[in-house]
C-alpha cells in the first residue's frame, strides 16, 4: 500500500480487526461472481485488493427467500442515502439482515443498480469466452442472475442492490456524479450478519464507472465468528429505529 | 400535444379513494395520467411488462439511466432488464420520489413504534391487490416503487429526509406507455409522516388511446 496522504488521514480509522481464527477465506478474481450462505453471528470482511473496486451485492433471508434486502427501508429508517459504519441493512419485513461494524472507505452506494451487458459492450467492445477465456468481460446483472439461478431465483428477484466501495454523489438538483477515488487499495468493510443470509456478490464494474478500460478489481472475503449484535452496539444504538429493527430480528431467533 | 387531451375523450377515468389499491392495464402508446385531486397525496406505483411479469419497474435502472435521483418530465422509467416501460411526458408537480419505497406494517414498527403495526399500509395494499386479481404476481415481485407526488430530498452530504409535499390540488403526472404494462397502485394510507400531509386523499386515474 502507498504511504498515507492527507485525504487518507481524513478517513475513518480502521478498527474491529477480524478475530482469529478465520472460518474461511476466499479471493474473488477480476469480474468474478459469488454466492454463499452466511449464518447469523458470522462477520464477513470485504477487502478491495486494488483501488477502484466495486462489489455489487444482494441479500436474501436464507430461511425465507422472498424476504430480501430493501434499499428503501434501509435508507428511510436511518435517514441516509448511503451506507457506512453504524448502518443496518434492512429486509423488506422490518428486520436487519446485516450491520456494518467497520468501514475504512466511508461511503457505499445503494441506488445506482447494476451494470449490464449492453453497457459493458458499448463501453469496452465485444468480449467472448471463445477468444478471451476467463478474461471475458462480465457485467453486474448477468453475474447476479447467474448466482440467483442456483437458488431457484431469477429476474423477478432483482431488486435495488448495494455497490460496496462505490460512491455516487447527488447535487441539490438530484444530478448524479460517480466519485472515481472513493476506494483505495486495502479498503475494507465489515458486515455482521444478523440472520441466516444468502449473499450474492458480483465484482463487475459499477454501472456509472467511466473507467476507459475494462478493469474490475479483485476482492478478498474473510469470515469469522463475531456473534450477532450485542446489547450495547453502535449499529443498534445509531437510532431508535435500529433498536426496533434488531428487536424484530431477534424475535425470529428466540428458542 | 397531450395538453389537448380532454377528460371526456378518456377511455377510462377512475377515482381511487384514499388508502386503496388499484390494478389495471395500459397498452403501448396509451397515455396514463395520475391526478393529485386534493394535493400532497403520495401514490405508490409499480409497473410490470404485461407479457412477461418477471420484468418490472426498477428504481435503480431508472435513476442511473436518467442520471438523476428525482423523476420528472422526460425521464424514461426503465425495467429490471434496462428497457423503457413508460416515459413521463408531462409533470405539473415537478419532482417525484423513487428512493423512499412503500410503507408496510413491518417498516411502520421500525420507523415509528411497535404499536403502529396495525395501521393500513401500501405493501398490504399491494399484496391484497395481487391476491384478489390473480395476475401471477406475489410478494417477491414487489421491488422498490415510485412515489408520485412525494418529496424525499437527498442532501449533497447524503442525508435523506421526508419533506413536506410540493404538490397541490389538481397537479398531475402523465406518462406514455412504451410497452403494454400492468399498473399496481397503492393510494398511500400513511398517517405518520408528511408524505400525505397527514391526510390521505383520493386520486384520479385517466387513460387515453394511443395518439
Amino acid at each position: 500500500m502507498s504511504s498515507p496522504t492527507l485525504a487518507d488521514a481524513q478517513r475513518p480509522a480502521p478498527d474491529a480487526v477480524p478475530t482469529p481464527p478465520l472460518l474461511w477465506l476466499e479471493s474473488l478474481n477480476r469480474g468474478e461472481h459469488w454466492s454463499g450462505i452466511v449464518r447469523r453471528g458470522v462477520s464477513l470482511r470485504l477487502t478491495a485488493l486494488e483501488a477502484g473496486a466495486n462489489v455489487s451485492a444482494l441479500l436474501y433471508n436464507f430461511e425465507l427467500l422472498s424476504e430480501r434486502y430493501c434499499m428503501a427501508d434501509t435508507l428511510k429508517a436511518q435517514h441516509t442515502a448511503f451506507l457506512t459504519k453504524g448502518c443496518a441493512c434492512y429486509s423488506d419485513l422490518g428486520r436487519i439482515m446485516c450491520s456494518i461494524t467497520a468501514d475504512s472507505c466511508g461511503w457505499h452506494d445503494t441506488f445506482s443498480g447494476l451494470s449490464d451487458a449492453s453497457m459493458i459492450a458499448g463501453r469496452y467492445g465485444r468480449s467472448r469466452f471463445q477468444e478471451e477465456r476467463n478474461s471475458a468481460h462480465k457485467n453486474g446483472r448477468d453475474s447476479i442472475l447467474n448466482e440467483l439461478g442456483k437458488y431457484g431465483l431469477g429476474k423477478r428477484d432483482l431488486t435495488a442492490n448495494i455497490n460496496f466501495f462505490s460512491r455516487v454523489s447527488v447535487n441539490a438538483e438530484g444530478a448524479l456524479t460517480f466519485e472515481p477515488h472513493n476506494c483505495r487499495a486495502g479498503d475494507f468493510v465489515d458486515l455482521r450478519f444478523e440472520m441466516h443470509t444468502l449473499l450474492v456478490l458480483a465484482t463487475a464494474p459499477h454501472p456509472l464507472d467511466p473507467a476507459p478500460r475494462y478493469e474490475p478489481h479483485p476482492v478478498r472475503l474473510e469470515a469469522w465468528y463475531s456473534g450477532p449484535a450485542p446489547a450495547h452496539d453502535a449499529c443498534r444504538n445509531r437510532c431508535s429505529e435500529n433498536g426496533r429493527g434488531f428487536r424484530n430480528t431477534e424475535m425470529m431467533f428466540l428458542p | 400535444m397531450s395538453n389537448s387531451l380532454a377528460e371526456i375523450d378518456a377511455l377510462q377515468k377512475v377515482t381511487v379513494a384514499a388508502g386503496e389499491p388499484w390494478l389495471g392495464q395500459v397498452a403501448r402508446g396509451q397515455t396514463f395520467r395520475i391526478v393529485d385531486l386534493e394535493g400532497n397525496q403520495a401514490v405508490d406505483t409499480l409497473f410490470y411488462n404485461a407479457h412477461d411479469r418477471e420484468e418490472h419497474y426498477s428504481a435503480c435502472d431508472t435513476i442511473r439511466g436518467s442520471g438523476n435521483l428525482y423523476l420528472t418530465s422526460g425521464v424514461r422509467l426503465l425495467s429490471n432488464l434496462g428497457v423503457a416501460m413508460l416515459t413521463i411526458t408531462e409533470d405539473t408537480c415537478g419532482r417525484h420520489d423513487t428512493l423512499g419505497g412503500a410503507c408496510s406494517a413491518e417498516s411502520n414498527t421500525v420507523r415509528y413504534a411497535l404499536e403502529k403495526r396495525h395501521m393500513h399500509s401500501c405493501r398490504d395494499n399491494f399484496l391484497m391487490a395481487l391476491a384478489q386479481h390473480e395476475v401471477g404476481l406475489e410478494k417477491r415481485d414487489l421491488p422498490s416503487n415510485i412515489n408520485f407526488f412525494m418529496n424525499v430530498p437527498v442532501s449533497p452530504e447524503g442525508g435523506l429526509s421526508f419533506a413536506d409535499g410540493i404538490s397541490a390540488a389538481g397537479r398531475y403526472v402523465q406518462l406514455r406507455a412504451e410497452m403494454d404494462v400492468l399498473v399496481l397502485i397503492s393510494n398511500c394510507p400513511q398517517l405518520n409522516n408528511p408524505c400525505n400531509a397527514y391526510n390521505p386523499t383520493p386520486i384520479q386515474l385517466l387513460i387515453w388511446a394511443a395518439g
